[in-house]
């Protein structure tokens, strides 16, 4: 099969099933992940070409999901875990913090947990309550767990593939809003990239925005917009929340000399926050304004007639990149 | 008179307790719940629990001495733990809180290996495939989870090995605990649900936890549930081995309540004292677990003097060599912090182990170093 113009559900679908295929460990587990398909379809045909022991539809309690994926680890499993939205992962999250980050610690490396924990996050899909969350920096925070967001099909494709070979769990973040962008992907081509490294989605001189997941489209818009203005604007998709390829973010902002980072969870205690303490460490000599951070606002996120205005979008993104440059 | 829960039990007047062997040490039958045993396994059994329970008080003593940092006694559960301990086959798992030194004892854990966590120089550490005895585990509840995945995985695997989980009463309120229920009912995992009921969790008495007899909730999610005399060892030994073999037939879980006492405190740092009344404390004592079977070998004369002698020897070596074992356990190196962290590594943990050694290193030369910690 040659390089097919996927979708992004497609994308990791394919992932799931190239893994599947390479591996009779992995498991694919997680509620309506088995004939239906999954509420996104993700694993739409898993279960019909792995059957019930290996696509497995769970009880509806995501503590006992992830709480039993750890025992199917040890065990000598590999699941990958999907949680039906982000804001039900919340009841898996002592499994996750307490369990699942610590147990290889715990056990001076005896025990391996490769579980990819796949959540579909973020907003901008006119969700109800729950459904819209971004809550990266809870898990960003946990040591023993990995943190990934992948911003289009290519990235989704390879990076959960990556994620699933890893023997350290990965908290998989899908940037649900980009389900349906296309993009050309070749399964049987290579990575681009190793799993936690950054990449310069578009380069440019005067300032870097920095994304990941949902925000990095709205970046490149913002910097297209920019360039119409003169401003060569270079921007970052981080892909991997923890670790964080700092080295490439240096690089980039010595060059630039400013700095905006973009997310749609709150700014306050975000991933911008860490991003912009060390961005500052690293290039203060280099740093011709502040760091300034894009992203919600310090309240639970809205209902969908008015996430519009919580969600950064390409004016409040060129709105920082001003105040930036203007320093 | 219900011993397997069934809808209707919830209004059971008096639970029955499984039990083999009284607290005067009367061999009794029970018309489900046979056992044969030799005087051979007999002495066996009990120098296991001697044995252990002079391993736990030592432990305790250690730390009164300020050799260990928190110690959870089993006082009183031996034979719960021994029971179900012996039950298991090599190839079962057990998935223990943090009290069950009885059962690693019979799983052939080395005592040592348990104290490093409450000493302080790990977080247990130990493998658990060497002994198929996964690490204790602190959050209340969380290990019954792992227990039915792992008990999934057999199932796919198609061995006939088997899981106990191990909890208590107050475990029993936990979500994690049901939803362990709930997934090895509905996928009829090989795995045995068992409850020391030890009659308090810290200060709480089971009635908080409950107001159906814990074995009944069995009912509720599809699968049997036993109450056992949780300080009879044969008991315990016999229903154990009839869930496990339950399991291996692909009979699905069993819930064993093992209806016991905790002799002491919660850990060494709580104070029974302010919560319970020491006649429950003496009532217990008659039915004490360690007795009854001493009482039995010497009713059939099975062992005479020179044995009890001949383990009580033994058990004061095994106590010598945990003293000094727990003793010379060595401080872990400060850059162990960041050891293990991930199998695969991870860029931040490398970057600050690197800083903390040129931090430490600063002090090369200077009195002060490692002092005041």
């Amino acid at each position: 099969m040659a390089a097919e113009n996927y979708s992004m559900v497609k994308a990791l679908n394919e992932a799931l099933r190239r893994s599947l295929e390479a591996d009779p460990k992995t498991l694919v587990m997680g509620e309506d992940v088995g004939r239906l398909g999954g509420v996104f379809r993700v694993t739409d045909g898993l279960h019909k070409d792995f059957g019930d022991a290996r696509i497995i539809d769970t009880p509806l309690a995501e503590s006992g999901i992830m709480g039993t994926a750890i025992g199917l680890a040890l065990r000598g499993y590999r699941p990958v875990v999907e949680i039906q939205f982000d804001g039900f992962v919340y009841p898996a999250f002592d499994q996750i913090v307490t369990q699942l980050a610590k147990m290889h610690a715990r056990a001076l490396g005896h025990v391996k947990l490769p579980i990819t924990v796949r959540i579909p996050f973020g907003g901008g899909i006119g969700a109800v309550e729950h459904h819209s969350e971004s809550h990266e920096a809870y898990f960003a925070h946990t040591a023993g767990l990995k943190v990934v967001s992948p911003s289009n099909p290519v990235d989704a494709h390879w990076m959960l593939r990556q994620a699933i070979a890893s023997d350290d769990p990965v908290i998989f973040l899908e940037p649900k809003r980009r389900y349906w962008d296309k993009g050309v992907v070749d399964p049987l081509g290579e990575a681009p990239a190793a799993l936690h490294a950054a990449r310069v989605a578009r380069p440019g001189r005067d300032l870097t925005l920095i994304a990941y997941g949902p925000m990095v489209k709205v970046c490149l818009e913002a910097a297209e917009a920019a360039a119409e203005d003169g401003h060569q604007i270079e921007v970052v998709d981080l892909r991997s929340l923890s670790p964080v390829d700092f080295d490439t973010l240096e690089a980039s902002v010595k060059r630039t000399g400013r700095a905006v980072v973009v997310h749609e969870a709150p700014v306050f205690m975000g991933m911008g926050s860490e991003l912009a303490a060390r961005i500052t460490e690293r290039c203060f000599y280099s740093l011709e304004a502040p760091v300034l951070r894009v992203g919600g606002y310090f309240a639970p996120y809205p209902p969908s007639r008015v996430e519009e205005t919580y969600l950064p979008d390409l004016d409040r993104v060129l709105d920082a990149v001003d105040r930036a440059l203007a320093f | 008179m219900t011993v397997e829960s069934t809808a209707g039990a919830a209004t059971a007047a008096v639970p029955e307790l499984v039990q083999l062997l009284t607290p005067e040490g009367e061999r009794v039958e029970h018309p489900r719940f046979s056992l044969e045993t030799t005087p051979e396994e007999l002495r066996s059994i009990y120098r296991d629990l001697v044995l252990v329970r002079r391993f736990d008080g030592e432990a305790t003593a250690l730390q009164r001495q300020g050799e260990l940092g928190l110690w959870a006694s089993l006082l009183g559960q031996e034979a719960a733990q021994v029971g179900s301990g012996r039950a298991q086959r090599p190839g079962d798992w057990a998935f223990p809180t943090y009290r069950e030194h009885g059962v690693a004892w019979c799983k052939g854990v080395d005592p040592l290996n348990l104290l490093g966590m409450f000493r302080g120089v790990n977080h247990g550490g130990w493998d658990p495939y060497e002994k198929n005895f996964q690490l204790y585990t602190i959050v209340i509840g969380s290990q019954t989870l792992h227990a039915t995945g792992y008990a999934m995985g057999i199932t796919k695997d198609g061995t006939d090995d088997a899981v106990v989980a191990y909890f208590g009463d107050g475990a029993s309120s936990q979500g994690d605990v049901n939803e362990a229920f709930t997934f090895a009912s509905v996928y009829n995992a090989p795995v045995v649900f068992f409850c020391q009921n030890n009659q308090w969790a810290i200060s709480e008495p089971t009635e908080r936890q409950t107001r159906v007899p814990l074995y009944q909730r069995a009912a509720g999610f599809g699968f049997p549930g036993v109450r056992v005399d949780g300080n009879d060892v044969l008991a315990c030994l016999a229903v154990t081995r009839w869930a496990l073999e339950r399991a291996r037939n692909g009979e699905g879980p069993t819930l064993i309540e093992a209806f016991t006492y905790r002799m002491g405190a919660h850990t060494t740092s709580d104070d029974p004292t302010r919560y319970r009344i020491a006649d429950e404390l003496e009532e217990w004592k008659l039915k004490d677990p360690i007795e009854r079977v001493k009482a039995y070998l010497v009713r059939e004369e099975w062992a005479d003097q020179e044995f009890f002698d001949a383990v009580d020897a033994e058990s004061e070596q095994l106590a010598r060599r945990v003293r000094e074992g727990v003793r010379n356990m060595p401080d872990p190196d400060p850059t162990s912090i960041f050891e293990n962290v991930y199998a695969e590594g991870h860029a931040l943990v490398d970057e600050e182990r690197a800083q903390y050694v040129e931090y430490a290193a600063s002090f090369d030369g200077s009195e002060e170093v490692g002092e005041g910690r």
